[in-house]
């Protein structure tokens, strides 16, 4: 068991260099550094400027050694300017050059300074994402227990209405992204022109114009329902036609089995049976499925953050692509890449504990 | 000037509108009934009604594209009046001159009708999303199959590099890729010459493992396969064909390449697993003991039984790549901005969703009938692929 850990995390760890050195290499490409030279310096430059911009505040020479300071395994670079002026990816506004440390990189808690935000990129980080892990609790905490019951309940009888009426709305929630849910979920629950809102509104049911807020700006300092329900639900919909599936497919495979028939055959009631003997044999693959949904989760909150203006992970993720801030969206990646392979790693094990039959070689 | 429409109205003028749609609907599905017996697989799926369902959606979009210049009551670029926002079934301003005198589903924020953007939008997506898919599966066929059946060092490599794909958020991954930048540096292109070049691969493989031993016929099925072949890769990947047939607009290749990569592996790990399945039954040892080739038995033993899952899969990933291509066009990345594809207009009505919800629900509605479409169809062609 250990060694199957061990090998795995070696096999994550290369994962997460590899996919970061190409996030970095995406990021610094030429015309996104001259961009940035543009932005940083004045947008009259010339390319001549932009170009010794470029080499005097470290982003010349190889990507393979800017990757290694970025990651702060190579010395960060120091240059000395006409003016006799000292300055360095390591040494701070006004620092004594002398005192700064030689390595920097996200490896000594250095990522960087936001240039869009304005602030050091862990601390935008930490912000968005301490806003996003509240949306993702919401989402879990609705999503896993309707699509488990779903599943379940279309699975226990193959074939009965309920299975078929369960399963046409799973493959429908499935069927419908985050942008085309909540666009249907505004215009239905939030907008004072149509759906119900109006109605509502006209019998005096709703004080304000709409029943639920249409944007999630206000969650950011406080959650309630009216501002929280609509980008969970949107979030929400998406996955749960699909962990719903997968439920139900394990549960009538294993209500096929042979142990459930001599269950029955003993006596043992319906419902005891579903609960005792088929459930937590159903629930294996299942749980798999739902730690390899996180991923898909983190598109979904990229989309309803930005619908919904929610100032999440997501939302940064698409401010700083948006604005070319290079080192918030290396630091959102390495987030993000980190997040996947661990939601990975979790399931594999995970399985591995649940399945008794799995043995490792 | 006409009156306002009622919903009643606006919906009978809009069957009406699709008149070539359901004569074309009820040529195919009384000629598939009725013949069905004959037609395998796809005739068995007319004995499934999710099966049917899900058909007649995916057929009612794909005949939309069709005749979508049929269909269409204005040119969906053209802005009609100063008033923005009209309201479904509203009059035309120049309602009088023998243009069509209604906005059948209102308009957007340009005065550009809701209705005709759909129609061809639709055409636009059925257009990227069947051939994106296509160009994954040959990617993730050419090299599942070697993967699965050899394993050994080449999986590893492989199933790697796949893993690599995986583990990247699709959206980062999309941000990164789909940019004005990254077309100047000319990386689209690469791997556009990489993954456009896999396709052609496999069909010569395929033709010459088949006719190895009949030279003649081999000569002329490869040299067929690799004329046209690369004719098309010197247009699609490099834009250089030199008649000038095969093309796609940059900002098109930046997207179409994208959605290949983040589909592909995940085509690649579906062959790879059903191969490693397959390759211990007993036929594969007797093709293996008659001396048989190795890419002999992977593309005409292997493949043809593979097929079940393969088509089912087919069916869900090109939802899966509607999906991703509104996605795309809801961040506004690689789309032309006065596109008609569903993905930009839901973003471009967005901004006022609260208030005119119109010209984002007609395009979010379009977009959620086609993916359910497949999903069903998928479903149909599981049920009924089962049943054998």
């Amino acid at each position: 068991m250990l060694r199957f850990v061990l090998r795995r995390l070696g096999v994550m760890v290369l994962t997460a260099l590899v996919l970061t050195f190409v996030v970095f290499y995406l990021t610094n490409l030429p015309p996104n550094l001259e961009k940035l030279a543009r932005s940083e310096g004045s947008v009259r430059m010339t390319d001549a400027a932009v170009a010794s911009w470029i080499i005097d505040n470290g982003h010349g020479g190889s990507v393979f050694y800017r990757y290694a300071e970025w990651l702060g395994v190579a010395p960060g670079w120091v240059l000395t300017d006409d003016k006799g002026v000292t300055r360095g990816l390591c040494i701070r506004q006004n620092d004594d050059p002398a005192l700064a440390p030689t390595f920097c990189g996200i490896f000594q808690g250095n990522w960087g300074f936001s240039t869009v935000f304005k602030k050091p990129v862990l601390y935008s980080l930490g912000k968005s994402m301490a806003a996003t892990g509240w949306l993702m609790l919401a989402v879990m905490v609705v999503m896993v227990p309707v699509a488990l019951l779903i599943g379940v309940l279309a699975g226990m009888r193959e074939g009965s209405r309920t299975d078929r009426v369960l399963s046409t709305f799973s493959i429908a929630s499935s069927a419908t992204p985050e942008y085309v849910s909540g666009v249907i979920l505004v215009a239905l629950f939030a907008s004072p022109a149509t759906g119900l809102s109006p109605l509502l509104s006209g019998w005096g049911w709703i004080g304000g114009k709409t029943l639920f807020l249409g944007t999630a700006t206000s969650a950011m300092d406080n959650i309630t329902f009216w501002n929280f329900a609509l980008p969970v639900a949107t979030i929400a919909l998406y996955g749960v036609g699909y962990i719903a599936r997968m439920t139900r497919a394990s549960m009538t495979e294993v209500m096929t089995q042979q142990y459930i028939r001599t269950a029955r055959l003993k006596g043992v009631a319906f419902r005891d049976v579903v609960l005792r003997h088929a459930l937590r044999n159903a629930m294996i693959a299942p749980f798999t499925v739902i730690m390899l949904q996180f991923p898909y989760l983190l598109n979904g909150v990229v989309i309803t953050e930005t619908l919904f203006n929610y100032k999440g992970f997501g939302w940064m993720l698409v401010t700083a692509a948006g604005n070319n801030d290079i080192e918030m969206l290396l630091g959102a990646s390495v987030v993000a890449v980190i997040f996947v392979l661990a939601t990975q790693l979790i399931s594999d094990i995970g399985y591995v504990f649940l399945n008794p039959r799995i043995r490792l070689s | 000037m006409p009156d306002t429409l009622s919903w009643t109205m606006i919906f009978a003028l809009m069957a009406k509108q699709f008149w070539p749609v359901w004569v074309a609907l009820v040529v195919t599905f009384v000629l598939s009934i009725r013949f069905k017996r004959k037609l395998g697989l796809y005739g068995k799926l007319f004995d499934s009604p999710v099966g049917m369902v899900g058909f007649a959606i995916v057929m009612f979009w794909v005949f939309t594209a069709l005749f979508a210049d049929m269909i269409v009551t204005f040119d969906p670029l053209a802005q009609l009046g100063s008033v923005k926002n009209p309201l479904p079934g509203s009059p035309t301003p120049a309602g009088a001159d023998g243009q069509y005198p209604w906005f059948l589903l209102g308009g957007d924020h340009l005065a550009r009708d809701v209705f005709s953007r759909m129609v061809e939008g639709a055409r636009q997506v059925l257009v990227i999303a069947p051939a994106a898919t296509t160009f994954a599966f040959l990617v993730g066929i050419t090299l599942g199959l070697p993967a699965g059946y050899f394993g050994g060092k080449l999986d590893t490599v492989l199933s790697f590099m796949a893993n690599l794909v995986l583990a990247f958020p699709v959206i980062l991954l999309f941000y990164l890729l789909v940019t004005p930048e990254i077309r100047n540096t000319g990386i689209p292109v690469y791997l556009a010459a990489i993954l456009f070049l896999i396709p052609i691969l496999f069909f010569v493989v395929l033709l010459n493992s088949r006719f190895h031993t009949n030279p003649p016929k081999r000569n002329l099925y490869v040299g067929v396969t690799l004329v046209l072949g690369l004719w098309a890769y010197s247009g699609l990947a490099f834009n250089r064909d030199p008649l000038g047939v095969w093309g796609m607009a940059p900002n098109l290749l930046n997207v179409f390449v994208s959605v290949v990569f983040v589909n592909a592996p995940t085509v690649f790990r579906i062959v790879r697993g059903i191969v490693m399945d397959i390759k211990s039954r007993d036929y594969v040892a007797a093709g293996q003991t008659r001396g048989e080739q190795a890419w002999y038995i992977m593309l005409w033993e292997i493949l043809p039984n593979a097929r079940g899952p393969l088509i089912v899969d087919y069916c869900l990933r090109i939802g899966y790549t509607t999906i991703l291509l509104g996605t795309l066009g809801f961040f506004g990345l690689g789309v032309t901005p006065e596109s008609p594809d569903w993905g930009s207009t839901i973003n471009a009505g967005r901004k006022l969703l609260s208030m005119i919800p119109h010209p984002a629900v007609v395009p979010a509605l379009a977009l959620m009938s086609l993916v359910l479409g497949l999903n069903l169809l998928a479903d149909g062609l599981r049920e009924e692929s089962m049943k054998d």
